[in-house]
């Protein structure tokens, strides 16, 4: 008789099978357990392409492996707090007034609240924390400021309050632009010809982060909060379609901090 | 363990800083503006001690893991002993640092197609072209455009180019790409190259660029370290007004081939 056909072995499998999709029902139905599954698995690729580089090509051992192990569960416990957190504080109450807002009428409170969305999502954006920390340290390194603590600080927080008023002022005038319904790209272009002229007079040592500044700061708080204000005054106001006037503000907040960090590196 | 301690309270102290605009902001707004009380003041509470416990638990997490493994993918990927090559000599060609070029791209590659963030933009495309732009094609395309930036930026820190010059000339081909590019799908392609760039991926990409100008002679981390993100939110914009034009174009051909 084939194995299969074992009915001792048949009852075997059939109850491990109930065991297994029961535990992975009573998991899923966890919010946190899932945001954790996620969370790895926004890791999965990065890892794997380490891996596959270090057995493969590189074929020398990893130092410092504990280390590597405990940090990544560390990103991956932060990065499912962090989100968790998120939605369910900040993201439904900022989703609800943004559509409060663009229903509301009153263009100045509208436009004080997309500045003041747009600021204040920057400067709690992780990424943002840990690059402009970073960069302090590099040019203290590079002897572009002093070596001490207190200037790295206060480089690293005035790099982040550049880009976070730059994109409060990115986030304004694309507000801007939907309700006058201007197409996306006058702005754009506008923005692309102000970073040519200004390149060639920044300095060189500022350039780099300038030009990644805006991407950075554009991570998981502030993309879904800019696009939930877009879309919903584009649904909001008569004659706009949300999805070719809602979309088009992510782009000026990854091209204002360029403008605005070089011109930080001009007066610095 | 008392020092841990304090460097624990510390970190939470400042990003506190960090996080009261935002709060202030969203409370401010809903009270004295709109003038509507919290729906859930208690769960609200909660969730931002978690959004604040883990940008912190985040960042250590980021100096002991991302950070080194970009700075160590940087330093094995450039060794001497690894290429083959003899330190004292100093005219080492670019295509000496193949396996970098390899590395980038497949780090950009992979981690724009798992992006959560841009399978929802994907899955929206393909609803308003009314399916002539598929979901996949659009993914495929945009980590490809990643892909390709992310190499090309490593190249330009290997050989020390100028980055204003490569990003000019991006500006340019999008300019170009927007005339012809059909009108619906203009803002979106715009903002999926913010939408690519992750709080995971921008920590590791950022330290392999630095980690890579510091290892290759004749470069320096202040000058040459930074940029690699920059390219890596260019290019997916240039992939898909490419994707969507070519999407519009094959559509359109084939329905005039067969009427």
């Amino acid at each position: 008789m084939p194995l299969s056909k074992n009915p001792f072995i048949r009852q075997l499998y059939r109850r491990f099978l109930d065991f297994y999709t029961s535990l992975r029902h009573r998991l899923m139905d966890n919010p946190f357990i899932r945001q954790l599954f996620s969370s790895f698995l926004d890791l999965v690729p990065i890892l794997a392409v380490v891996i596959i580089f270090q057995v493969f090509v590189i074929q020398l051992p990893i130092p410092d492996v504990s280390d590597l192990i405990i940090g990544t569960l560390l990103v991956v416990l932060g990065l499912t707090l962090f989100v968790q957190g998120l939605e369910q504080s900040l993201f439904p109450l900022g989703e609800s007034m943004a559509h409060a807002f663009a229903r509301k009428g009153s263009l100045f409170w509208l436009l004080a609240f997309a500045f003041c969305l747009g600021f204040s999502a920057a400067i709690a954006e992780p990424a943002l924390i840990a690059v402009a920390e970073k960069a302090a340290n590099i040019a203290a390194a590079g002897g572009l400021i002093d070596q001490t603590d207190a200037a790295k600080d206060s480089y690293a927080l005035g790099l982040r309050i550049t880009v976070a008023l730059s994109i409060g002022f990115a986030i304004l005038v694309g507000i801007f632009r939907i309700l006058r319904g201007w197409p996306v790209y006058y702005p754009v272009f506008f923005g692309f010809g102000c970073v040519a002229i200004m390149t060639p007079f920044a300095p060189a040592e500022i350039i780099g982060i300038a030009y990644d500044s805006g991407a950075i700061a554009t991570s998981t708080i502030t993309v879904p909060l800019v696009t939930a204000l877009g879309v919903g005054l584009a649904t909001a106001i008569k004659g706009r379609n949300p999805v070719t006037d809602g979309f088009g503000l992510i782009v000026f907040a990854v091209l204002m901090p360029m403008i605005f960090v070089m011109a930080y590196g001009m007066f610095i | 363990m008392i020092e841990w301690l304090i460097h624990l309270a510390v970190e939470l102290l400042q990003t506190c800083r960090d996080i009261l605009p935002i709060a202030a902001t969203i409370i401010g707004f809903q009270l004295w503006v709109i003038r509507r009380p919290i729906a859930n003041p208690k769960k609200t509470l909660i969730g931002f001690f978690y959004v604040l416990l883990g940008i912190v638990v985040f960042l250590e997490g980021l100096d002991m893991a991302l950070f080194p493994l970009g700075s160590l993918m940087a330093s094995q990927l450039t060794a001497p002993e690894f290429l083959g090559i003899d330190p004292v000599n100093q005219s080492v060609s670019w295509l000496t640092y193949f396996w970098v070029y390899v590395f980038a791209a497949s780090i950009g590659f992979a981690t724009a197609l798992a992006e959560p963030a841009l399978l929802a933009v994907a899955i929206k495309v393909e609803q308003i072209s009314g399916g002539t732009i598929r979901a996949w094609g659009l993914r495929i395309s945009v980590a490809v455009g990643v892909a390709v930036g992310l190499a090309l930026g490593t190249f330009r820190i290997v050989t020390g180019l100028d980055l204003a010059f490569f990003i000019i000339a991006g500006y340019v081909i999008i300019v170009i790409q927007t005339y012809f590019a059909p009108k619906m799908i203009i803002g979106l392609a715009y903002d999926s190259g913010g939408v690519t760039t992750s709080m995971v991926t921008v920590p590791l990409v950022t330290a392999l660029g630095l980690g890579l100008a510091e290892a290759i002679p004749g470069r320096n981390p202040l000058l040459d370290g930074f940029g690699l993100i920059a390219f890596a939110s260019l290019f997916p914009v240039i992939a898909v007004l490419g994707y969507a034009q070519i999407a519009q174009w094959l559509s359109r051909n084939s329905t005039s081939s067969n009427p």
